[in-house]
């Protein structure tokens, strides 16, 4: 067995009286992606946030390539290799790719005391990396409001990946997709793991985590209900693990039969 | 399936590259934000050339009057229009050009400081109160609107009370014989160009008083200082890291401040950019008239921020151009010098001011549907 990239053993978050999170452990290595699924409220937001550095852990700690490690805020995870990509992306849909690959990190050039931005290097790299995708960004200073919800999301993907992300946190990077769409990120999400990253794919929907994941962790009142391989365990027993899958049961059933109404 | 969707989608991106790279540069032009400016400058000179062509509004004097109308607004309206970008407003612009008249005056006359002394003494106050709107605004979080507003009262009230607590009146003259041989006033108060001028004059192409002088004598330090500002403004916001985190900022906060951009420092910032362009202003119009007065540079917040709407500017920040503002003071600019040329009753000024704003706003609405709703 190799070494693990990282792991989270028996963590726990408290708010007041409120146990967030209990004894939460994964283990991750490279290349592999890890689908921590849940149902609202099962805690997935406030694990995110530990991962990013936002909360500290109260219990349990973090290792990093064998390392023990406490993130004492969000910059520190980004240092330690934690890429973390939030539902709202952190794109700005007014200004262009370029502009927003590099926010906050622009390229410069020049001079001590004259340093401009160098938006020839920017353009060239966000192009090369978009291409890499296979979004063909057919001007890089077009913005990113004219780009679907799958680009703008692979966009911001590309970019932790390029700011030296090892570890991908990525916070339902596919629910507001359409099925094309949500293929074409996941896709992307594979093709990193492939590339020696750690994926962690929070996400409810297990029809999306599923085919692309290797290992899944299921998050039910911020109590983890184990890791399985996917070897292990069917679709249907995940999402019958988390909250709420016997009432997709129900409404598959239901559906089923408006369907057959219908169509008699 | 999926090897058929990767086909599909190969095609229609190596099919689709070619065809849109050619059009391309006319899209990028045409999402330009200073594109609706420089089409209304462009009618509104075509307009006064037909109408008011052989009247002398484009004679040497006439076009260095409207310019220099033109280029005192369009120093505040790119200010203006670079905190627009950046997500805020200031409507304290007009009472700072005042308060920074006094600032200079008082000092000069009333206390003995050197001019140039007083000059830097009104620019370390105008960085205080753009600080201090900044701060206020960036700490409490609420609305630039209502807190500049605040400040528009304070400061003017404060530019009366304290003028009229030391003078007795609100009028401050005596300040012209004050410019001469002083190190920095000539900087807002020198005509430059002037050899040319002299030179034209001598040749017989630009009209000359009756003592032999012409009657436009130099580019007026207004001039200088809105060309410079707004060639540093698009520097800043195009060429540099620092115009990157000001659309930003302006553009999403939350998601600026996520990646690292210290959106508080770039606002205050840009509030101090504010006030100190309302100083450039006062300085040039203050040792222009030789006298400071209260009441200077009321409502020119309201012109500043026209001016940036018509340039492009979203009212809720993250898009816009200084290039546009410029085009958008000079439309200011010369409509109100050239309605004098036409017959036309100048109390129709302000109506064209606020068709052409809401043309703008119209406009600008468009263009931001078509920049970030493409798909």
């Amino acid at each position: 067995m190799s070494e693990n990239l990282i792991e989270f053993n028996n963590i726990s978050k408290f708010f007041g009286k409120v146990i967030a999170l209990k004894d939460v452990t994964m283990k991750l290595k490279k290349g592999e992606i890890m689908c921590l699924l849940g149902d609202n409220g099962a805690g997935k937001s406030t694990l995110i946030k530990t991962l990013a550095g936002v909360h500290k852990p109260d219990e349990g700690e973090i290792v990093i390539e064998g390392k023990k490690t406490v993130f004492d805020s969000p910059k520190d995870a980004l240092d330690m290799g934690i890429g973390t990509v939030y539902q709202d992306l952190a794109l700005v849909p007014l200004m262009s790719v370029t502009r927003n690959f590099f926010m906050g990190r622009e390229p410069l050039k020049g001079p001590l005391f004259l340093k401009t931005f160098d938006i020839e290097k920017a353009n060239q790299i966000a192009a090369e990396r978009m291409g890499q995708i296979g979004i063909d960004v057919r001007d890089p200073s077009q913005a990113v409001g004219t780009m679907s919800g799958g680009e703008r999301q692979c966009l911001a993907i590309s970019r932790a990946i390029y700011f030296g992300a090892k570890v991908l946190v990525l916070d339902e990077p596919t629910s507001a997709l359409g099925v094309h769409q949500a293929s074409m990120v996941l896709k992307y999400i594979v093709k990193a793991a492939s590339q020696g990253l750690a994926v962690i794919l929070i996400t409810h929907n297990v029809h999306h985590a599923y085919p692309v994941g290797n290992s899944f962790t299921v998050l039910n009142r911020g109590k983890s209900l184990g890791t399985f391989n996917k070897k292990d365990i069917s679709r249907e027993e995940l999402l019958g693990m988390m909250a709420g899958g016997e009432e997709l049961d129900k409404l598959e059933v239901e559906l089923k039969e408006m369907d057959r109404l219908s169509k008699n | 399936m999926s090897d058929k969707a990767k086909s599909i989608a190969s095609k229609k991106t190596s099919g689709q590259d070619e065809r849109l790279k050619e059009v391309s540069r006319l899209r990028l032009l045409l999402n330009r934000p200073e594109l609706g400016a420089v089409g209304g400058a462009i009618l509104v000179f075509i307009f006064f050339g037909i109408v008011a062509g052989d009247t002398g509004m484009f004679s040497a004097y006439g076009t260095l009057n409207f310019l220099d109308v033109s280029a005192n607004l369009g120093i505040i309206a790119i200010a203006a229009a670079m905190l627009m970008i950046g997500g805020e407003f200031d409507l304290s612009i007009g009472s700072m050009i005042g308060f920074a008249g006094i600032c200079i005056a008082i000092p000069a006359i009333y206390w003995g400081w050197p001019l140039w002394v007083s000059i830097i003494f009104a620019f370390a106050m105008a960085v205080l109160v753009g600080y201090f709107n900044g701060i206020l605004v960036v700490r409490t979080g609420l609305p630039s609107f209502i807190v500049t507003l605040a400040m528009l009262f304070i400061l003017r009230g404060a530019t009366l009370a304290i003028t009229r607590l030391i003078t007795g009146r609100t009028q401050v003259p005596g300040l012209r014989v004050l410019i001469e041989n002083d190190p920095i006033a000539w900087m807002f108060a020198t005509d430059t160009f002037k050899w040319l001028f002299t030179w034209l004059g001598s040749m017989n192409l630009i009209a000359l008083r009756t003592d032999g002088t012409p009657l436009a004598t130099g580019i007026p330090p207004s001039v200088i200082w809105f060309i410079a500002a707004t060639l540093f403004a698009t520097w800043i916001l195009m060429k540099t890291r620092y115009g990157n985190w000001i659309f930003a900022s302006g553009g999403d906060k939350n998601g600026a401040t996520n990646v690292g951009v210290p959106v508080g420092r770039v606002k205050i910032s840009l509030f101090i950019g504010t006030a100190v362009a309302a100083t450039i202003f006062a300085t040039i119009q203050v040792l222009d008239a030789g006298s400071a007065d209260t009441m200077r540079g009321n409502l020119k917040e309201l012109e500043a921020i026209a001016a940036a709407v018509v340039g492009g500017c979203l009212l809720t920040g993250g898009y816009g151009s200084a290039i546009g503002a410029a085009f958008g003071a000079l439309i200011f600019g010369t409509v109100s010098m050239g309605i004098f040329y036409t017959d036309v009753d100048t109390d129709w000024f302000k109506v064209f001011l606020g068709a052409m704003m809401l043309i703008a706003v119209v406009f600008n609405n468009y263009i931001r549907k078509r920049v970030t709703e493409t798909k």
